[in-house]
């Protein structure tokens, strides 16, 4: 029920890089669970709101006052790679492209 | 005489106020335990014993006041998913190999109050995803009663550990099952706790509208004393209620007179294993004969839970899971010279293939032209089972039914097939989509292996489910049953009758 190319899709917008051997086996898979899935296509859900939380909550405020914190030093300790209290990545826009 | 791993918390405590042993002493016997057992069983993916034993050595005087905290002296072990400062916190994930966490979890600030001595971090399926601890970039933990079995999972490793000795208590994380599986398959006492009631700050988040941290004891009266420690509204979590926290040990009942027991025709339909059918049918009749009045009733959505569920958990897994990126923590890969490929190449090395699965689910049914077909269909669903709960338990004060299809199955018999995995889960999903809490409980074993009753209750009412649960306990023997000391593979030997 789904091609290679929405299994492509879907990686991209989920940021995973995939082999050819997993593109494969997930579109397999997926097709599969995704199938199983559709059982609820059975159910009449006509005036049935969504629950997306089971709580009867609406928004938790608490006041805007400053309170102790992590350090940079702490925040920092588990970065794969950090300068000058910043954390680092590869150029997002490459030095020399123009305007 | 029980040797000191096998006591359960509250014979730990009564032997320290008699000045009969000591923390140090018991927390070197649990250690020993360790060692003779952890390379068949794998229970932990990190253990502490000079930081255990000092802890240990700070408890020592107090353990025999009648004042002590509740949990003093008392080895604790918890699941890998939850933060522990300055501990490695993996998740059972190569993409947090190294992760130290500045930070504790709510739920370990309190079990230190309370005096626990944490062991180490407990073995699980990579962010918890998964129903058998195989799924743990680290290797799978094995089942103390027969090691070609799985332990469940996807507390496989917190739930082994108590089952085996290896901890007294324990923490685990429940959000489809992930507690009460692995209880029922290693034979000892799971509970998940109302979505409430129980502080997440510090749980690495899975499906945040599902998860819940929870006990695992050997006893249902232990059970209840550790949730006492960790129940209650954080202001860390604004999703933990501000709702009373009862005594529930002080009230722990052995009768059950007077109590409504709604037995759920759907969980008996097919697919139950009819050695665990019948295990579960009799646990229900031994409430019977304990005064509980047990009628039928009909859930009829509730097969619907587990497509809903794997919807629900896997979209909002593939948010939650966008934080491992290979620039704040975790892993990175060495090999990108570009921002995207460098989110994607690391992703591709960090995360194990049921992980990716559900991302990818998740981001197929919450993609444009894809979300009412598929996401919004599943929360709607998540109503119908919500209000199925809710009528049911206009007629009774809890529900009754197996906590799992079949006993503990073996190893690789599932992994390749993700859809049959998502079955053993089959009756404890519909609790996480309803909030509700609901307990584990031996209720006999199969083929030598054990089976789980699983008993649900009302929104925060976890004080009904363990008078049940701990009333069946002292009527039955089944919570005395040990695993077999070192029990080898079986080869041959029947599965259920």
């Amino acid at each position: 029920m789904i091609d290679d190319r929405t299994v492509a899709r879907v990686a991209r917008l989920s940021r995973l890089e995939l082999s050819p051997e997993e593109l494969d086996r997930f579109r397999h898979q997926l097709g599969e669970i995704l199938e199983y899935v559709q059982r609820l296509n059975a159910l009449d859900l006509a005036g049935v709101p969504p629950t997306a939380h089971v709580l009867p909550m609406a928004n938790v405020m608490r006041d805007d006052e400053v309170r102790p914190s992590l350090t940079q030093e702490a925040a920092l300790a588990n970065a794969p790679a950090v300068e000058n209290g910043y954390f680092v990545v590869p150029p997002v826009i490459a030095e020399d492209s123009p305007e | 005489m029980t040797a000191l791993p096998d006591l359960t918390a509250g014979e730990l405590r009564a032997r320290y106020r008699r000045g009969e042993t000591s923390p140090a002493e018991a927390v070197r016997a649990v250690f020993e335990r360790i060692d003779a057992q952890e390379r068949r069983l794998h229970a932990y993916l990190y253990v502490d014993r000079e930081a255990a034993l000092a802890e240990a050595a700070r408890w020592d005087g107090v353990v025999r006041r009648d004042d002590a905290p509740p949990l003093a002296g008392i080895p604790v072990a918890v699941k890998d998913n939850i933060c522990t400062q300055g501990w490695p916190t993996t998740c059972g994930s190569r993409i947090l190999a190294g992760y130290r966490p500045p930070y504790d979890a709510t739920v370990v600030t309190r079990l230190r109050r309370a005096g626990a001595i944490i062991l180490g971090k407990a073995n699980c399926d990579e962010f918890a995803m998964g129903s058998s601890t195989e799924n743990s970039a680290y290797g799978p933990t094995r089942n103390p009663w027969d090691e070609a079995r799985v332990p469940g999972g996807t507390s496989g490793g917190p739930t082994a550990a108590v089952a085996a000795g290896e901890a007294t208590l324990a923490l685990g994380s429940d959000t489809g099952g992930s507690i009460r599986q692995p209880a029922a398959f290693c034979g000892v006492v799971g509970m998940k706790p109302t979505y409430g009631r129980v502080s997440r700050y510090g749980l690495v988040a899975f499906a945040s509208s599902l998860d819940q941290i929870g006990p695992i004891a050997r006893s249902v009266r232990d059970a209840a004393l550790l949730l006492q420690v960790i129940a209650g509204r954080d202001p860390a979590d604004s999703t933990s209620a501000d709702v009373e926290v009862p005594a529930y040990g002080d009230r722990l009942a052995t009768s059950l007179r007077g109590v409504r027991l709604g037995i759920i025709r759907e969980f008996f339909a097919e697919g139950l294993d009819a050695g665990v059918a019948a295990a579960v049918r009799d646990a229900i009749e031994t409430c019977r004969s304990l005064g509980a009045a047990c009628e039928e009733v009909s859930l009829p959505s509730a097969s619907f839970a587990l497509p809903a569920y794997y919807i629900v958990a896997p979209a909002e897994a593939s948010s939650n899971l966008a934080r491992y990126a290979g620039v704040h923590f975790g892993h990175r890969t060495s090999n990108a010279a570009d921002l995207i490929t460098l989110y994607s190449r690391t992703r591709r090395e960090g995360f194990g293939a049921e992980v990716k699965r559900r991302i990818m689910i998740g981001t197929y049914a919450l993609s444009s032209g894809y979300y009412e077909a598929f996401y919004l269909r599943a929360l709607r669903v998540r109503t119908l089972i919500r209000r199925e709960f809710e009528t049911a338990f206009n007629r009774f004060d809890a529900l009754v039914g197996p906590v799992t299809p079949t006993t503990a199955f073996r190893l690789g018999e599932k992994v390749d097939d993700p859809l049959q995995m998502y079955l053993s889960d089959v009756y404890t999903v519909p609790l996480n989509l309803a909030g509700l809490p609901g307990i584990s409980v031996p209720c006999g074993l199969v083929g030598g292996l054990p089976v789980g009753l699983q008993v649900i209750g009302r929104a925060f009412d976890e004080q009904t489910i363990l008078n049940v649960a701990h009333a069946f306990e002292q009527a039955t023997p089944f919570h005395t049953r040990r695993p077999p000391a070192g029990a080898p593979a079986s080869e041959g030997r029947g599965r259920a009758s």
